[in-house]
């Protein structure tokens, strides 16, 4: 099992050099000058501008800066950005706050996607059912902006129940709205995924057995159908963290969240390449690491997998 | 198995009257399903009662409601069914039973033993915590009292570590220690009644007639009523006091196991009885039957009790005339398929090392020979049958396929490509053998096609003549798979198989999905076609019987060796090897009798075997 472990992360290195190359590639291929883009309209002096230049390598073919970018970092000095920020701070700065808004959504898709796709597995045909199967049907047909302004609108501004944007004081409470319209595209396929799986385990053998044994309902439901039909679950849960970060660009901005989405979002603007790779190598990190969990996570369900071979 | 304990004939003997008080009385069960807004009747007016130390063996082939009448007893059934009628459980009324009582009943008074051990436990949980959860659920104990019994319990039904078997996941423990350790979970509460619902069926024949072994002992020492559900009728012939027939819903006949079997009243009995492929049989007429449990007795030197010194020298000495009086075969022209010292590997996958499935096999196949492949699960015997297609590479040796060397043949290559030519295969499972989106004319003709040999209006010549070659009407060309049954899904594979005159036959376990009565037509049809069309085939099996009726030699292979090969008689009336040997001993007849001694044989093998 250690062995497992250590292999995966080990597996790590490649995938990351991998992906900040790319994404550092992307951004030196970006048109634009983001020297002069910091000084909008106005004309800045051509010294100032070879000086900036020069402090952000920006005068370095590829190979040098993608090099110097490794070697900081290497070094844990994720340097500044180009407003003279230091990255580091940057990042300790949002992604607490969209790691809130992800764990956030994670549990209202998961808590609620698993209990409803259970309710509605164990009722196939009836009324819940197909009342559920439609209603997520329609939450998957529409955008996330979508849904995001609507429920801005009516829930935040005209019903009054929520803050409508979340801005600089960030509370579990003030997220709960954004957390929601993130996770609820996802609590969609989580539902759906449960149901179905809900479904072919409640005519397995074993629930028979199970049955026949003399349990109660409850322990029949809980402990044989509901933990077997977890193990796909838990998968598509893992792999969708990704989905929420990609997702809470949009989020984050329609809510006025402070967090990592909107950070890169500004980055991309103003193709501020160190900031851009910074928080795309952290989303790797937590990637890869989230998927090794749930890969833990599934041998821990499933007891027929097993690693160590 | 070295605590054997031999069966009490006298115990087997008595008739119902001596046995202990009703435990299960059933009168007038009918059962319904549901089907597209019309009940559709699964079992109708049933009446039987099982008395305590008592096996009833409901016999019937699939469809007959032997299994849903036996799961409506305890309310098992799916919810689109309908159940009606009386079950009394020593004289307490079943059915409309609020959902408490039957709660309590379920489990600890009557336990069910599944058919497929693989699925019927849950593969996320141990067999200990499973065994636990029903010990718990019914007695007030503490968990280490639980555990305690749950212990024993595995002890109990033979288990050879019941610790690890305790801790093991299902899927870590093979097919007989599952089932096993489904029924150590049924027993783990003293039920007074035990539904065992095709308990062996899964199983290899020695495990099976392990399996049996244990039933057997349990019946004595724990004196349940035992309703056994089976299709089988050498494990009814084992195990069953009494017999109730079902066909279509209905039982047609029920008496003591004696009476079914040596004076059945009802024409379906008989034709059930008939149908049974029953290992010596298979012989051209009735008179060279083979006496399997004489020939074992006289090759391993057996002393039966149960059987007449006298009567038994009389029948190994006519065995051994039979055998010498039989022809050697005598092969003629070139061998159609040949394995010197052949090695079989399952390629290495990503991480999984290859694996070796069959070491030094040598075996030959000459025109118009039948060679029946027997071995257990795992024994390689499909594995041989892969490779003469060239599904599988040859990892050493040399293998020749109608007269070209294969071994070193390219995957997908040319030579390979023209080889398969002359092969024709048939596979296990009918139903998902044949594409389900074809008409099964186009299935047939799928060879031909590709293989230029016909088309247009001759290539429908031709489909219509096979089709009538395996006596299926024509118009059935149009139809779709799954509009037809099992027995005659396989027509049609086998009809698919003869479409290019294959010189070769592969036929993998054609008939182990089909009913008796269905197999024994399948198997006529497959041994007249053989006859008639001359082609030599490989027909690998897991049933001695089977072979028994089409072979001329036997190869018998066991973890990945052919460990003895003959003729058909050399096999059968003179088997030498061990495993051969305890093989023979553990089919079971369908001949109570007979059983008896083939039992007690088989006792004796194992024990000389330790």
């Amino acid at each position: 099992m250690i062995q497992y472990i250590l292999r995966r992360l080990l597996q790590v290195i490649p995938v990351f050099l991998g992906t900040t190359l790319l994404v550092y590639y992307m951004v030196f291929a970006l048109p634009g000058d983001p020297i002069a883009a910091l000084f909008g309209d106005r004309q800045p002096n051509p010294a100032v501008i070879a000086a900036l230049r020069q402090q952000y390598n920006l005068d370095e073919p590829f190979w040098v800066q993608y090099g110097l970018f490794l070697k900081n970092l290497f070094t844990f000095n994720l340097g500044n950005d180009f407003t003279g920020q230091p990255i580091a701070a940057t990042l300790g700065r949002v992604f607490p706050v969209t790691a809130m808004l992800a764990i956030e959504a994670l549990v209202i898709q998961g808590v609620f996607g698993v209990a409803a796709g259970l309710f509605a597995g164990l009722r196939k045909g009836k009324l819940f059912d197909s009342t559920v199967l439609i209603t997520s049907l329609v939450v998957i047909a529409i955008p996330t902006f979508v849904l995001g302004f609507v429920l801005q609108l009516v829930v935040g501004v005209q019903l009054g129940w929520a803050k409508p944007t979340v801005g600089a004081n960030v509370t579990w409470g003030t997220l709960l709205l954004p957390a929601f319209v993130l996770g609820l595209v996802s609590f969609a396929y989580v539902l759906r995924l449960t149901r179905a799986s809900v479904i072919e385990n409640m005519n397995a053998d074993y629930v028979r057995t199970a049955t026949a044994k003399g349990l109660s309902r409850p322990r029949v439901v809980f402990a044989h159908i509901l933990r077997n039909s977890m193990i796909p679950v838990a998968t598509y849960l893992g792999a969708n963290l990704g989905g929420l970060m990609g997702g809470a660009i949009v989020t984050e901005g329609i809510f006025n969240v402070p967090g990592v989405g909107q950070k890169l979002y500004q980055a991309i603007l103003r193709s501020e390449g160190p900031t851009i790779v910074a928080i795309v190598s952290v989303f790797v990190l937590i990637f890869v690491v989230a998927n090794l969990l749930v890969d833990l996570l599934y041998a821990w369900l499933d007891p027929r997998i097993r690693y160590d071979k | 198995m070295s605590d054997y304990i031999s069966p009490d004939p006298a115990g087997a003997d008595s008739g119902p009257g001596e046995k202990g008080a009703v435990v299960l009385e059933v009168r007038d069960l009918s059962v319904d399903f549901g089907v597209d807004k019309k009940w559709v009747p699964a079992a109708v007016g049933l009446n039987y009662q099982v008395r305590a130390g008592e096996v009833l063996a409901i016999v019937g082939e699939s469809g007959s409601g032997k299994s849903a009448s036996s799961m409506a007893l305890l309310g098992l059934l799916p919810s689109n069914s309908r159940v009606s009628g009386s079950v009394r459980l020593s004289g307490k009324e079943l059915l409309g039973a609020d959902a408490a009582n039957i709660r309590s009943v379920r489990g600890k008074d009557v336990a069910v033993i599944f058919q497929e051990p693989m699925t019927a436990l849950n593969p996320v949980y141990t067999v200990g915590a499973q065994i636990v959860e029903t010990v718990r659920l019914h007695n007030e104990v503490s968990p280490d009292e639980a555990r305690e019994r749950a212990l024993r319990m595995l002890d109990l039904v033979e288990l050879p570590d019941p610790e690890k078997a305790f801790r093991s996941y299902p899927h870590q423990l093979s097919g007989g220690q599952r089932q096993r350790a489904m029924i150590a979970q049924s027993l783990s509460c003293d039920p007074k009644l035990l539904i065992a619902d095709e308990p062996t069926t899964a199983l290899d024949v020695t495990v099976q007639a392990e399996i049996l072994d244990l039933m057997r002992n349990l019946r004595n020492k724990l004196d349940s009523a035992i309703v056994l559900i089976t299709h089988d009728m050498g494990v009814v012939a084992d195990l069953a006091d009494r017999i109730a027939v079902m066909r279509r819903g209905l039982i047609v006949e029920t008496g003591t196991a004696d009476q079914i079997f040596h004076n059945p009243q009802h024409p379906y009995t008989q034709a059930l009885l008939a149908a049974v492929p029953h290992l010596g049989q298979g012989g051209t007429d009735a008179e060279t039957e083979v006496d399997v449990t004489a020939a074992l007795a006289a090759a391993t030197h057996a002393e039966l009790e149960s059987v007449d010194h006298d009567e038994l020298l009389r029948r190994e000495r006519e065995n051994a005339a039979a055998l010498a009086a039989a022809e050697a075969a005598r092969p003629a022209g070139e061998p159609v398929l040949e394995l010197t010292d052949v090695a079989i590997e399952y390629p290495k996958q990503g991480r999984v090392p290859a694996f070796r499935a069959v070491e030094g096999a040598n075996l030959t196949i000459y025109p118009g020979q039948v060679v029946g492949l027997v071995g257990e699960s795992g024994s390689g015997k499909t594995t041989i049958g892969r490779a003469a297609v060239g599904l599988l590479p040859v990892a050493a040796g040399s293998m020749r396929v109608v007269g070209q060397d294969i071994s070193a043949a390219k995957k997908n290559g040319k030579q390979l490509h023209q080889v398969r030519r002359h092969i024709g295969m048939v596979f296990q499972d009918p139903s998902s053998s044949l594409n389900p989106r074809l008409p099964i004319g186009e299935s047939i003709g799928e060879p031909m096609y590709l293989a230029g040999v016909a088309k247009g209006p001759d290539l429908q010549k031709r489909i219509e003549a096979l089709l009538d070659q395996v006596e299926l009407p024509r118009d059935y060309r149009n139809r779709y798979p799954h509009e037809l049954s099992g027995g005659q899904k396989q027509r049609v594979g086998i009809a698919r198989a003869l479409s290019l005159k294959p010189k070769l036959m592969v036929a993998d376990e054609p008939t182990s999905a089909l009913d008796v009565s269905v197999q024994a037509k399948v198997l006529e049809l497959f041994q007249n076609l053989q006859q008639e069309l001359g082609f030599a085939c490989l027909f690998v099996t897991h049933d001695l019987a089977v072979v028994d009726v089409l072979a001329d030699r036997i190869c018998v292979m066991q973890r990945g060796r052919i460990v003895e090969q003959g003729t058909r008689d050399q096999i059968l009336r003179n088997p030498q090897e061990p495993y051969t040997q305890r093989l023979l001993a553990a089919v079971p007849l369908p001949d109570p009798e007979k059983q008896r001694e083939r039992r007690e044989l088989r006792a004796q093998l194992l024990a000389v075997g330790e």
